[in-house]
C-alpha cells in the first residue's frame, strides 16, 4: 500500500505516527481514507474540498501542482508527502 | 528589556496565537505564522532620540526585532549606506533615486546576515547547537559564517550548480555544505523534513517568522536615513517573496510608533527574472493564485526559487499598495550590473541586475513617476557572481612596461588627451 508521510507537528492528529499505510489509487482517494481514519488531520489539510493554500503535497519527488493535483495517480510502492509550503526564501 | 516585548506567535490567516517557539507554521491550517509584539511595550523605550543614540547596527532598532534577550549572533549586522545615486539617476530621468546597498553588509556581503543575525540568536535563546537552512547561496555564506562565529554547529544545503564564490563562502567557514540534485524547491522540501526530523533550527524552516522579522530592517535603516520618512517607492528582488513585505511592514510599525513625518504612502514593487518569475506573473496576470515556476532559468540564481512562500502575500501587498511587478531577461541583468558599477561604483551580484533592469522597466512604463523619490534595494555583492559577467567584459589590454605603448593607447583611448 501507498505510505503517507504526516509533517511532524500535526503528528498528535495522525495517531503519533510519523508514517501511514492508506489504501488507494490517486492522492484524493488517499487522503479520503486517511479522513476518514482521522478526521482532525483531513480538517487540518482540506478547506471545503479543496486543498488548503498553504499545504504542498508530493509524490514521491514530485509535487501534485506539477502532476495531475489531487487526481495524481499513486502506485503501491509510492510515498505521499504532505510539506508545509511556508518555508524558506 | 521586559520578556514581555515579545508576546509569541500569530497565524496569518486564522490569528491562531503559539507561544515562542520554533515552529513557521500554524498546525491548523498551515498558514504562516509570525512574530507579535505588545508595541505599548515598544514605545517605552524606543523612540527617534533612542534610536540616533544607539551603535551602528541593525540591532539599533533591537525592541521591533523578536529577541528576549540581547543579540548573540551577529552583533555588527546592518546599518549599510543609503547612498544617493544622482549620477545614476541622471541616466534614468529621475530626480531622486538611493541604492540601499546591502552588497556591503557585514560578514557575507548580502541582505541574508541580517536575518541570519536575527534566526540565529534566537536560536541561540532556545538552546539550539545544530543550525541549518536551505539557500541558493547568500543565505548559506551568512549561516556558515555566523555559526562559525558563535560556535554553533552548521547545516548548509544548496542546489547542486551554483556560484563557486558562494559554494567556497559556505566552506570556508568549516559548515558542513550538501549540494542537492535538484533545484532549490526541492532543498527547500527536504529541508522541512530534517528541521522537525532532528530538532535542529533550521533558520528558514522552523525559526523562519523570527528569520524573517531580520528583514524589516532594512525598512528601518532606509527610513531613518531619510530623515525618517517612507520613500515614494521601494524596489525589492523577490526569490521567496518575504524581503519586499517586511519592509513595507518596518514602514508601518514605524508610523504606529508615530516615528514618521507623515503617513506611509509607499509603492512597493517586485523584482524578478523572466527565467523565475512566478509573482510578477501573478500580479501581471492579475490572478491571486502563484502559479510555481519547475524549472527556474536564470542567471540570477539566488532569486530561482520556483514555489516562492511568501508569493501569494507580495503579490497581494504590491497591489494594495499600488505597485508593480516585472521581470527581466539574463541580457538586462547584466547590462544593469554594468550600469549600477560604472555610475554608481557599487558591483551588485545579478539579483541586484535584476532589481535595477526592473526599477529602469518600472519608470519607463510610467508607473514610477519620475520625480518621485525611488529606493533600490540592493542585496547582494558581484563578487560572488562572476560567471556570467566573464564571457560579457573585454580582458584587459596587455602591453610592454613602456611609456611609447602606453602613449599609444592613450591616444586610442582618450584622443583629445594625448594631444596636450
Amino acid at each position: 500500500m501507498p505510505v503517507v508521510r504526516i509533517p511532524t507537528p500535526l503528528r498528535p492528529h495522525s495517531g503519533g505516527l510519523d508514517k501511514v499505510e492508506v489504501a488507494g489509487g490517486t492522492v484524493q482517494e488517499l487522503f479520503d481514507q486517511l479522513g476518514a481514519t482521522y478526521p482532525a488531520l483531513r480538517e487540518r489539510l482540506f478547506d471545503g474540498a479543496e486543498l488548503r493554500r498553504f499545504v504542498n503535497v508530493y509524490v514521491n519527488d514530485e509535487d501534485i501542482r506539477y502532476l495531475d493535483d489531487l487526481a495524481t495517480a499513486v502506485a503501491a510502492t509510492d510515498e505521499v508527502s504532505i510539506i508545509p509550503a511556508v518555508a524558506g526564501g | 528589556m521586559s520578556a514581555e516585548r515579545v508576546l509569541g506567535l500569530s497565524c496569518r490567516l486564522c490569528g491562531k496565537r503559539y507561544p515562542k517557539e520554533a515552529l513557521n507554521f500554524c498546525t491548523d491550517d498551515f498558514g504562516p505564522l509570525e512574530v507579535i509584539y505588545d508595541y505599548e511595550e515598544v514605545a517605552r523605550t524606543f523612540n527617534r532620540e533612542a534610536v540616533s543614540a544607539r551603535g551602528q547596527s541593525m540591532w539599533r532598532y533591537l525592541e521591533l526585532l523578536p529577541l528576549d534577550g540581547e543579540p548573540t549572533v551577529g552583533r555588527h549586522v546592518g546599518r549599510t549606506p543609503l547612498v544617493r545615486a544622482d549620477r545614476l539617476a541622471k541616466v534614468l530621468g529621475v530626480s531622486e533615486l538611493y541604492i540601499k546597498n546591502d552588497a556591503v553588509n557585514y560578514p557575507t556581503l548580502s541582505f541574508k546576515d541580517r536575518v541570519v543575525g536575527a534566526a540565529l540568536s534566537k536560536a541561540v535563546e532556545f538552546g539550539f547547537q545544530t543550525v541549518g537552512c536551505a539557500s541558493t547561496g547568500n543565505l548559506a555564506n551568512s549561516v556558515a559564517a555566523n555559526a562559525a562565529a558563535a560556535g554553533l554547529e552548521a547545516y548548509v544545503l544548496i542546489p547542486d550548480g551554483l556560484e563557486q564564490g558562494k559554494v567556497l563562502g559556505a566552506m570556508i567557514h568549516g559548515a558542513k555544505v550538501i549540494a542537492i540534485e535538484g533545484n532549490y524547491d526541492q532543498v527547500n522540501r527536504l529541508c522541512s523534513q530534517i528541521a522537525f526530523r532532528f530538532g535542529w533550527g533550521f533558520v528558514n524552516v522552523n525559526l523562519r517568522p523570527y528569520y524573517a522579522e531580520g528583514s524589516k530592517t532594512v525598512g528601518f535603516e532606509i527610513a531613518e536615513d531619510l530623515g525618517w520618512r517612507a520613500p515614494d517607492h521601494v524596489v525589492s528582488p523577490m526569490a521567496g517573496g518575504s524581503l519586499i513585505g517586511k519592509i513595507h511592514k518596518a514602514f508601518k510599525e514605524l508610523e504606529l510608533l508615530g516615528m514618521l513625518d507623515g503617513p506611509v504612502t509607499t509603492r512597493m514593487h517586485g523584482a524578478q527574472a523572466t527565467g523565475c518569475n512566478p509573482i510578477s506573473a501573478t500580479v501581471k496576470n492579475g490572478v491571486s493564485k502563484v502559479r510555481p515556476v519547475k524549472n527556474p532559468r536564470t542567471i540570477a540564481k539566488s532569486l530561482a526559487i520556483g514555489d516562492p512562500a511568501d508569493g501569494f502575500f507580495a503579490s497581494k501587498l504590491i497591489r494594495e499598495t499600488g505597485g508593480w511587478s516585472d521581470d527581466v531577461d539574463d541580457e538586462s541583468i547584466v547590462d544593469a550590473m554594468k550600469l549600477l558599477a560604472e555610475t554608481e561604483g557599487i558591483w551588485t551580484e545579478t539579483a541586484g541586475g535584476v532589481t535595477l533592469a526592473v526599477t529602469q522597466r518600472l519608470i519607463e512604463q510610467g508607473r514610477i513617476d519620475r520625480d518621485e523619490s525611488i529606493v533600490v534595494c540592493i542585496t547582494g555583492n558581484g563578487l560572488k557572481t562572476q560567471e556570467p559577467l566573464l564571457e560579457r567584459l573585454a580582458r584587459p589590454v596587455v602591453i610592454k612596461p613602456s611609456l611609447e605603448e602606453f602613449e599609444a593607447l592613450v591616444e586610442k583611448f582618450t584622443p583629445a588627451l594625448a594631444a596636450v
